[in-house]
């Protein structure tokens, strides 16, 4: 435990050093590069008046709802596109194009049209997490073997016992190679919307820092998104540990 | 191709399972366990369509051993593939004697486990198919972990398993729900020639501590004489039955049997029939 955390440990302690000693040394002023030491100030500040909390609170919830809905969406089209081929040619053209849009593009009309609320911030999370779950969901299905279909299939399987025995354990670990993009990119979904227009989140605490000249408070809200990507991130990691043991060797 | 199009399972056509037809010219001591008549199958292709299987008729009897031999491209699978309920005879029909949805038991050319599922959980897949109590599924697994001789790797992942020992497993999952019938398609295809030669030892074992009616593709002159009863010779695609052979060899066969003159008698004759 010690040995695999020892290095990440060490080059994070050597980078908050020269982090530190730049600032004081160089001149920077503070507002365009706080020290380390200062941010860390401006933390322990921002969660004992409370703000820091309520606004992660506020970005995680769109960031669960947003990631939940996604998933979702993109699970049960994916497999229908996976059985489907006919309607995978009719859909995809669409679904490649939806794509192409950038989603910062179209964000501010989906704040205009689902207004300034948690709602708008779960769509744009949501699609851009529908994505890349998609794609995998529909590799994942499709690569599963034809001869474990034959298998159910001569001890007359039902549809569900197929779906459940075969398909989900099969396809699980590309799946959960989607989830894993889709985790990440959620954080940026739920952020881009907030900077579109937000009165809360994490979003709004640093665009406040940003125009209040706040930039401790800015790095703060930084490393905070940084902290929800990795857990995130982590979460995923867990659930491939748990769910895939078959796999590593 | 002007046949009427026909696949009788048992039991739909015949509720109160009607005798089965006489209309071979042998004399049988039991009744057949399967008939199947006139098998026909036709697949789909640009040019018309490809013929796989023509007028494939015969009868199988309970506890029979019978290996399907042919060159590659004789629809051998296709036949067992249409006898597990996997595709639909273009046509023709086979019924089985009891008059109800047959069981089936299938081995694949390649083990076909899940590698996900441990060894244990891999061979009471039918049974959990089958909605039966967990712990029930379990004991039967554990008995039949025994038959084929794997204790010890219960909780093993396929992927520690050897190729012999993966083919067992699959042995085992076709056997564990106990089916009217077994269908072996080339099991032993991939593995060493050793390996090769003591599983069909293991499986001589098997099949007569089971009890099981057995149809098994191979183009091994070899594994059918030491296995089979019958052996049905198929002509090139499409597949027609050429040849009907009883093996009238001893059993228990050992090893040696194949440097017996009646062994050697039957293996060319089955190669001549071959092309």
């Amino acid at each position: 435990m010690i040995k695999r955390f020892l290095p990440i440990l060490l080059s994070t302690l050597a980078f908050l050093l020269g982090w530190q000693l730049l600032t004081r040394y160089s001149g920077i002023p503070n507002f365009i590069l706080p020290s380390p030491l200062s941010v860390w100030t401006r933390f322990i500040k921002a969660v004992q008046d409370g703000s820091l909390p309520y606004h992660t609170w506020i970005t995680l919830t769109e960031i669960v709802l947003g990631l939940l809905t996604g998933v979702l969406f993109a699970t049960i089209i994916g497999y229908i596109l996976a059985k489907s081929r006919t309607l995978e040619k009719v859909l995809s053209p669409y679904l490649v194009a939806s794509q192409a849009i950038p989603v910062v593009a179209i964000a501010p009309l989906l704040v205009i049209w689902l207004k300034d609320g948690i709602l708008s911030k779960v769509v744009i999370c949501a699609l851009i997490v529908f994505f890349p779950v998609l794609v995998n969901t529909i590799v994942g299905v499709r690569a599963v073997p034809t001869a474990l279909y034959d298998l159910m299939n001569s001890l007359h399987a039902t549809r569900a016992q197929i779906l459940w025995k075969v398909e989900v354990p099969a396809s699980l670990p590309v799946f959960l190679g989607g989830l894993r993009i889709g985790a990440t990119l959620s954080v940026i979904g739920a952020i881009v919307g907030e900077l579109v227009d937000a009165e809360e989140g994490l979003g709004f605490l640093l665009q406040l820092g940003d125009f209040q000249y706040d930039t401790p408070m800015v790095f703060v809200a930084v490393f905070t998104l940084i902290a929800l990507a990795l857990i995130l991130y982590g979460i995923v990691r867990l659930l491939e540990n748990r769910f895939l043991k078959w796999q590593n060797k | 191709m002007g046949e009427a199009i026909s696949c009788q399972l048992a039991g739909i056509a015949s509720p109160g399972g009607a005798p089965p037809r006489n209309d071979t010219n042998k004399t049988m001591s039991h009744t057949p366990i399967l008939t199947i008549r006139n098998l026909s199958t036709v697949f789909p292709d640009e040019n018309g369509g490809l013929r796989a299987l023509r007028d494939v008729t015969f009868d199988v009897h309970p506890r029979e051993f019978i290996c399907v031999l042919g060159p590659s491209g004789s629809g051998k699978t296709t036949l067992l593939r249409i006898l597990a309920g996997l595709i639909k005879p273009t046509s023709g029909s086979f019924k089985f004697g009891h008059g109800e949805q047959p069981s089936t038991g299938m081995v694949f050319q390649q083990a076909n486990l899940m590698p996900w599922r441990t060894v244990i959980e891999n061979i009471k897949l039918p049974l959990e198919v089958k909605n039966i109590n967990d712990a029930v599924a379990r004991a039967k697994a554990r008995e039949m972990i025994e038959l084929v001789g794997l204790q010890g790797f219960e909780d093993s992942l396929p992927r520690d398993l050897s190729g012999g020992m993966a083919q067992r497993v699959a042995i085992a999952r076709a056997l564990i729900h106990d089916p009217d019938l077994l269908l072996l398609d080339e099991p032993f295809g991939s593995l060493d020639a050793l390996t090769r030669e003591r599983m069909w030892t293991e499986l001589s074992r098997i099949w007569q501590a089971r009890q099981k009616t057995v149809i098994m593709v191979t183009h091994s002159i070899n594994e059918s004489l030491f296995l089979a009863d019958r052996v049905l010779v198929l002509t090139q695609r499409p597949g027609k039955i050429k040849m009907d052979v009883e093996v009238d060899l001893p059993r228990p066969r050992k090893d040696d049997i194949r440097y017996t003159p009646h062994f050697g008698k039957l293996a060319r004759k089955l190669r001549e029939a071959i092309e």
